[in-house]
C-alpha cells in the first residue's frame, strides 16, 4: 500500500501487518487497494465478518484488526 | 442407471466429492476434476498471499461445479463459525464443510466444539456438512441437530489407512437419515469402494487423488470405485458363510460305477 501523503492517517492491521492508510478508508478501498475482486475475497473486520454488501459503507476505524481472505486450494 | 445423489437440495449424478489440497498444479486440478467426473469440490479461504498462485475459484467456477468451502485447520467453534460466515460471502454459498479440528497429530474432529459449531451454523441458514468422527452417537446427533450430511472419517487426514472401523459406519448409515459421505483415510481405489458397498451414499477424496503418483489416472480410479461399490451395495452382496455352497447343481452328478483298470 502506498503511504498516503498528509498527516491524516489511521493505522490498520491487514492480516498481521500494520498499514497505513488515508482517513476515510472503507473496506472497499482497502480490498481495491489490493488489487482484489468481490468473488473469492472475504473481510473479517475486529473478528467479524463484513458482508460484501457493506463494504463500501464500512469505514475503517484507527485499530482495526482486518483479516484479508482468498479462496485457495484445500480439503 | 438413474440414481441420482441428493445432497443439500441439490441432485447429482457424481458420488465423488473431490479436494483440492495438496495439489501441484491448477492444471492439474482441473484434470483430476475431469478424470473423477466431480461435481462438488471444496475449496479453502487463507490469508491473500501474493506469492501463491491464486486463481482456483476462477476454475471451479469455469468447471461448473458446486463449490463446497471448508473451514479446515480451525480448532473452536468460534473460529469455524467466523471462517463459514467469510466463505459464504466469498464463495456466494450456504455450504459449508464443517471441520474443527482437536489435534494437531491426529487433526481427529473436536466432538464438542464440532457440535457448538454446527449448531450456530445450522441457525445461521447454512448447510452443514458435517466432518466428524466414525462414532454413530456423534453423527446422530450433527444429524438431529439439522446438518445436511455427516462426513466420518475412516481414518486420520492425509493418512491413507482406509476404513479403521467399517461397523461403526455400517450403524452410522443405519442411524442417519441425512447423506453418509465418507472423508478422509482413503488410500487407494479399493477403500472407497469399500465405503459405497457399507452404505455410504458418497465419498469424498483429496490426498489420495492429489498425492498420488499420477493424480489423474487416481481420479479415474477412484470414480470407477465408487461407481463400482454403488452398485455392488445396490445389487445386495451374499451373506458370508464359513464353509462352501456350491454354485453347480449337486443333482444330476454322472455315477460312472467302479473303475475297472483297478482290478488289473
Amino acid at each position: 500500500m502506498n503511504e498516503p501523503a498528509g498527516s491524516a492517517a489511521l493505522t490498520v492491521t491487514v492480516n498481521g501487518r500494520h498499514h497505513r492508510l488515508p482517513v476515510g478508508s472503507t473496506v472497499a478501498s482497502l480490498v481495491a487497494g489490493f488489487g482484489l475482486r468481490a468473488r473469492g475475497t472475504a473481510v473479517a473486520r475486529n473478528g467479524e465478518v463484513v458482508p460484501a454488501g457493506m463494504w463500501a459503507e464500512t469505514a475503517l476505524a484507527d485499530g482495526d484488526r482486518i483479516e484479508l481472505l482468498r479462496a485457495a486450494p484445500g480439503g | 442407471m438413474d440414481d441420482p445423489f441428493e445432497l443439500a437440495g441439490r441432485r447429482f449424478r457424481s458420488r465423488l466429492l473431490l479436494g483440492t489440497g495438496a495439489t501441484s498444479s491448477l492444471e492439474t486440478v482441473e484434470a483430476t476434476v475431469r478424470a473423477a467426473g466431480a461435481e462438488v469440490v471444496t475449496v479453502a479461504l487463507r490469508r491473500l498471499d501474493p506469492d501463491l498462485p491464486g486463481g482456483v475459484l476462477d476454475l471451479l467456477d469455469r468447471l461448473g461445479v458446486q463449490v463446497l468451502p471448508n473451514t479446515a485447520g480451525c480448532m473452536t467453534a468460534r473460529d469455524a463459525f467466523v471462517t463459514a460466515r467469510c466463505a459464504r460471502e466469498a464463495f456466494g454459498t450456504d455450504w459449508v464443510k464443517l471441520e474443527v479440528i482437536g489435534d494437531d497429530r491426529t487433526l481427529l474432529p473436536d466432538p464438542v466444539e464440532l457440535v457448538g459449531a454446527a449448531e450456530r451454523l445450522v441457525d445461521d441458514g447454512f448447510r452443514v456438512l458435517a466432518y466428524t468422527n466414525d462414532d454413530p452417537v456423534l453423527a446422530g446427533h450433527l444429524a438431529a441437530l439439522g446438518c445436511a450430511a455427516v462426513m466420518p472419517a475412516g481414518s486420520p487426514i492425509g493418512s491413507g489407512m482406509g476404513i479403521r472401523n467399517p461397523y461403526n459406519l455400517a450403524i452410522i448409515r443405519e442411524q442417519v437419515s441425512v447423506p453418509v459421505i465418507l472423508d478422509a483415510g482413503i488410500g487407494t481405489a479399493s477403500d472407497a469402494a469399500l465405503a459405497m458397498e457399507l452404505g455410504c451414499d458418497a465419498v469424498l477424496v483429496a490426498s489420495a487423488v492429489t498425492r498420488a503418483q499420477d493424480p489423474v489416472r487416481m481420479a479415474a480410479a477412484m470414480r470407477a470405485a465408487v461407481e463400482a461399490g454403488r452398485l455392488a451395495r445396490l445389487a445386495g452382496r451374499i451373506p458370508r458363510r464359513r464353509y462352501a455352497q456350491a454354485s453347480t447343481p449337486v443333482s444330476g452328478l454322472a455315477v460312472f460305477g467302479p473303475d475297472l483298470d483297478d482290478d488289473a
